[in-house]
């Protein structure tokens, strides 16, 4: 437990000090929001309808950009290797390093959605269930995409292929967290999706760190 | 009959077993192709509802159960690779990847084909598209990841990792997108409630699922032959084979 919590705050630390990073992916993140409605057009209606799914996009592709610094850094100056080899299960300290991914990557999205929603005029109980889906729905990119970070660490033209592993894979958070949002505003409530959303946080939580950690093992060993 | 198939996990004893079986493989598929196709075409009736037009899911039926299988078949090797570190396993995984993908291909375009008379549409964002689509894109990651990595040791065990969370991934993915929208026609063909389909459709159907099954194995059979003999290049045995000797003495010459 100690290690877990030594290796969130060294991350923490870390990113704080290159704030420029953190910063990037979040104002990435409302740049997209801002692009969509100038595309579609600035009829409410329809950007009412669509708003929920393009947010939920663009945090899909925000928390992706960060995906590739997730173990990077480490496995090049050695110190992933270190955690590898230390007496720590390598499953805890990734699953550490997944969490300070999600407070750095995700969690600013899930604050800054509301606000983003009312530029769709989405009205107050849907930007409450947006918030609500992103913020059960964030931990799981940030799980998921914790494996294809693993897989691809070190591989040439690793970004792009991270990119190609991870979306497809990304479907069901993006179905049940814009779907949430679309039923609460056709009146259907959305308990039922942030049910699924939460069971899938927990199927996430116990798998992702495990294979995750076997992946590392797989790309230290080479 | 174990010490046997752990004789057959080394790729030098595999190598001649896959040449042997592979066009014996590649025999029955084109038989059984050509009876299911006559079947399919010429002997089962015209559909009440559906036409000639129908007769599309001869070759969309089983390319999209095929699909699917041999994503499992993967996943199966990969298990197996990683827990018994097999050399052989990582290879047939590889082997299986591009038949798969182009039976998901071949599943999407089939599909489309069939949809336009009948539905009146290329495409629609039905569950059962959506997620052969996705599965499709899985099939091109793994790929792309297998490929992408030059060490093939790690390409074999990343790619095992990616298939088993792919295989983990695909009834999630399959029943989120069949919550999130619906228009394909219910399965025609069920195991509990029995079909309710013609006898003859569902034979045609059945032998060409079969026929493809055969195809999908000889391809893989060769396919990996071919992996074997660039993987193990520098081995002597390889060197040993009469293939080759004739080959590099040709080179000679």
């Amino acid at each position: 437990m100690s290690a877990f919590a030594a290796v969130l705050k060294r991350d923490l630390v870390l990113a704080l000090r290159r704030k420029n990073e953190v910063i990037t992916s979040v104002f990435f993140f409302v740049v997209v929001a801002a692009l969509f409605p100038l595309g579609i057009g600035p009829e409410m209606n329809t950007l009412r309808l669509v708003g929920p799914g393009i947010l939920w996009v663009g945090a899909l592709l925000a928390s992706m950009l960060s995906l590739g610094r997730m173990f990077a850094a480490d496995y090049a100056d050695g110190s992933l290797e270190q955690m590898a080899l230390s007496p720590h299960s390598l499953s805890v300290l990734v699953a550490s390093k997944i969490l300070a991914h999600w407070i750095l990557s995700g969690l600013p999205l899930v604050l800054l959605a509301p606000v983003l929603g009312l530029q769709f005029d989405l009205s107050a109980n849907a930007l409450w269930i947006l918030t609500l889906s992103l913020l059960l729905g964030t931990p799981v990119l940030s799980l998921i995409g914790a494996v294809g970070a693993a897989l691809t660490l070190g591989v040439r033209g690793g970004d792009v292929l991270l990119t190609l592993l991870v979306l497809p894979l990304y479907v069901p958070a993006l179905v049940f967290g814009a779907g949430a949002v679309q039923a609460e505003i056709s009146g259907l409530g959305a308990s039922a999706h942030l049910s699924i959303l939460s069971a899938m946080v927990l199927v996430a939580a116990v798998f992702s760190p495990w294979a995750s950690a076997a992946a590392l093992r797989v790309a230290l060993e080479s | 009959m174990i010490r046997k198939l752990f004789y057959f996990s080394s790729p030098q004893n595999f190598y001649p077993l896959a040449g042997k079986l592979w066009p014996l493989f590649a025999c029955l598929a084109t038989v059984l192709t050509v009876w299911g196709l006559w079947l399919g075409m010429f002997v089962a009736p015209t559909d009440v509802q559906q036409g000639e037009g129908y007769r599309i899911i001869y070759v969309h039926v089983p390319v999209s159960w095929m699909s699917m299988v041999i994503y499992l078949a993967m996943a199966f090797w990969a298990l197996l690779g990683l827990t018994f570190n097999t050399r052989l396993s990582g290879m047939l995984t590889c082997a299986l990847a591009p038949t798969g993908a182009i039976f998901a291909f071949l599943s999407l375009w089939t599909g489309a084909l069939w949809g336009k008379p009948m539905w009146g549409t290329w495409w629609v964002w039905d569950a059962r598209l959506t997620s052969e689509l996705i599965l499709f894109f899985l099939y091109l990651g793994f790929i792309a990841l297998t490929s992408a990595i030059d060490d093939a040791r790690r390409a074999d065990k990343a790619g095992a990792i990616l298939a088993l969370v792919g295989a983990l991934n695909v009834p999630v993915i399959y029943f989120s997108v069949k919550w999130w929208n619906t228009l394909h026609q219910g399965a025609s063909v069920s195991l509990t409630k029995g079909s309710s389909m013609q006898q003859t459709m569902l034979e045609a159907m059945l032998i060409m699922a079969v026929a493809f099954w055969m195809y999908a194995i000889a391809m893989t059979l060769y396919r990996v032959r071919s992996i074997i003999l660039i993987r193990e290049r520098h081995s002597q045995w390889v060197a040993d084979l009469p293939e080759v000797k004739a080959l590099s003495l040709e080179a000679r010459a």
